[in-house]
């Protein structure tokens, strides 16, 4: 494939160029919006009143936040955790075997990535209320708990998706050859599959880690009076009006993100440049 | 996003001899929590939504079509309407702005930069969508930045916040990034050779851009549309943050029957199972006609 575009392309005119900056600018306005008025020193005005770090210190002194975002942090990590266990195990298992009912098991393993979060709120509640909260005879409560149970379920998707993408691309005759020199097929597994899936693993548990922390629907469906997680606080803070130290969390917030982000595309790179030179 | 069977390449099956202890240990706890968590939840709405008005608490006992019939009646219809009005714009927007972003990056841009530029665009999308909602109120408001804008420059003022504009706004910016996402993985695969013989035989640019690119690409822009039109359905933080109290959709109306002052669940169920109807045509239609590994571009 030639490295620069063709001679004669179809559409030469710097419209197209054009056009895609502002589009450009149209994604990263909003971003830029807010970190704007992170800094500015007027609660109301929409001018620029002089520089100030006072939102942040408010952010920072604001106890319900801290808790809300002390909850997701929480929630995510033991979603995300189980769902790694679970969810890799199932991607390896779907890959290797034969079964009757495999592809009804494979459909539902990735719905969620499909059906609409509101549709899994709902069900999960329903779930909860009406079945598993009677049947324990109270034991279970909506809490934390139900919240990261509700989150496994999508985190595990999309963990198993990105994992099960990786063991396609994967070289079969490794674990052959460690089970052919004498290797029991779970030191084959951990020994020799499990760091070959690393990069998949961690750059899908970092993507579930970030859709985890940014869910609203299901962990407001799922959370009970208690405990709310940081989408659900800045959510009823939108609903009572504009707040600057939602600005200084929003960057804040979009910083980390950010950083994940670019931590799982570099993970995910690295894995593909390590596949290439094999 | 069904994987299809992908047996590891150049393996034989002998060489794997699975007992059923291995596949249980494997597959089991997934498919339990899958079960108790997804399937059952399902088939328990599916259930409640044939009970006509009822509350948290109450004994299910499945009696009819009421909530069913309650949906597309004067009261609740243009609210499904309304949702599918909100999908097919953003869906159509995405794609005439999705479009030639997809192309500059997989036809302009040097081959080495365009992983970058493409990561670029999309990096917005890994932000709180709770917060770039909010910060479209902050743009789009009375006193916001856009009218701050358009009054230097003489332009009166828009009246776009809480209405069907700004939800429009805040929804094609949350899909857009996926849209060229998928795009470009169509675009990517664009037979230059095809578009050089085009205008070698003296096709103009508009006609090799119809006759070649758009063809070629089909499976893509089918995947895309799709893929906007199945998320824009279930959005909620787009229409509740940016609408206001005129733009009730599905989703909002289906939080309001659990969460809000309304509480009936059964109709909320119905309304549930319509929507997951509706994705799921969508699905069937994207399995149908989509490329699967441009629809899992994600």
């Amino acid at each position: 494939m030639p490295e620069k575009p063709v001679a004669k392309p179809a559409f030469s005119f710097p419209w197209l160029a054009v056009v895609s900056v502002l589009l450009f600018g149209f994604m990263y306005l909003p971003i830029l919006v807010l970190a704007f008025y992170s800094f500015n020193d007027s609660r109301y005005s929409t001018g620029w009143k002089g520089f100030t770090w006072k939102w942040y210190v408010a952010f920072l002194n604001d106890s319900r936040i801290l808790t809300a975002l002390a909850n997701s942090l929480i929630v995510a990590f033991f979603a995300v955790g189980i769902a790694a266990v679970i969810g890799t195990l199932m991607a390896v298992g779907l890959s290797r075997y034969r079964f009757p009912g495999k592809r009804v098991y494979q459909g539902v393993a990735y719905l969620p990535l499909i059906i609409p979060d509101i549709a899994i709120a709902v069900a999960t509640l329903v779930f909860l209320a009406a079945v598993a909260i009677p049947a324990s005879g109270g034991l279970i409560q909506l809490s934390l708990g139900t919240i990261i149970s509700a989150h496994v379920v999508f985190c595990l998707s999309y963990i198993a998706i990105v994992v099960s993408t990786r063991l396609t691309n994967l070289n079969p005759h490794l674990e052959e050859a460690a089970l052919d020199l004498g290797a029991t097929p779970s030191q084959a597994l951990v020994q020799v599959l499990l760091p070959e899936l690393t990069p998949a693993i961690i750059s899908g548990c970092l993507l579930a880690f970030v859709l985890s922390l940014d869910d609203f629907l299901i962990a407001s469906f799922t959370a009970g009076g208690g405990s709310s997680t940081l989408p659900m606080e800045i959510f009823s803070r939108i609903r009572t009006g504009v707040k600057p130290d939602i600005n200084a969390l929003s960057v804040i917030l979009i910083l980390s993100t950010g950083f994940l982000f670019a931590l799982a595309e570099y993970l995910r790179y690295r894995g593909e440049q390590k596949r290439l030179g094999n | 996003m069904t994987n299809p069977s992908h047996p590891i390449a150049n393996q034989p099956d002998s060489q794997v001899k699975p007992t059923w202890l291995q596949p249980l240990l494997m597959l089991a706890p997934a498919g339990v929590w899958l079960a108790l968590l997804l399937v059952v939840p399902t088939l328990l709405i599916f259930e409640l939504s044939l009970v006509p008005g009822i509350r948290p608490g109450q004994v299910v006992n499945p009696s009819g079509l009421d909530n069913y019939l309650r949906i597309v009646q004067p009261d609740y219809f243009p609210v499904l309407g309304r949702s599918l009005f909100f999908s097919i714009g953003t869906t159509l927007a995405c794609l005439i702005l999705g479009f030639p972003v997809a192309y500059w990056i997989a036809l302009k841009v040097p081959h080495r930069w365009q992983n970058l530029v493409l990561l670029g665009f999309v990096l917005p999308l890994w932000t709180s969508s709770l917060l770039r909602s909010y910060a479209w109120i902050t743009i789009l408001r009375p006193t916001g930045v856009l009218n701050t804008i358009l009054s230097k420059i003489g332009i009166p003022p828009l009246d776009i916040l809480n209405r069907e504009s700004a939800v429009l706004i805040g929804m094609t910016y949350s899909m857009l990034p996926y849209m060229v996402l998928i795009l470009y993985a169509a675009l990517e695969k664009l037979d230059r050779q095809l578009l050089e013989a085009a205008s070698d035989l003296g096709a103009t640019p508009p006609q090799a851009f119809w006759k070649v690119t758009v063809p070629q690409s089909l499976t893509g822009i089918a995947a895309g549309s799709l893929l906007v039109f199945i998320t824009s359905m279930g959005d909620f933080v787009n229409p509740e943050i940016l609408g206001g109290a005129s733009s009730m959709t599905v989703a909002r109306l289906i939080y309001n029957q659990f969460l809000g002052a309304t509480q009936n669940w059964g109709f909320g169920s119905a309304l549930s199972m319509v929507l997951i109807l509706v994705v799921s045509i969508a699905i069937a239609l994207l399995l149908k006609y989509g490329d699967r590994s441009a629809a899992g571009g994600v």
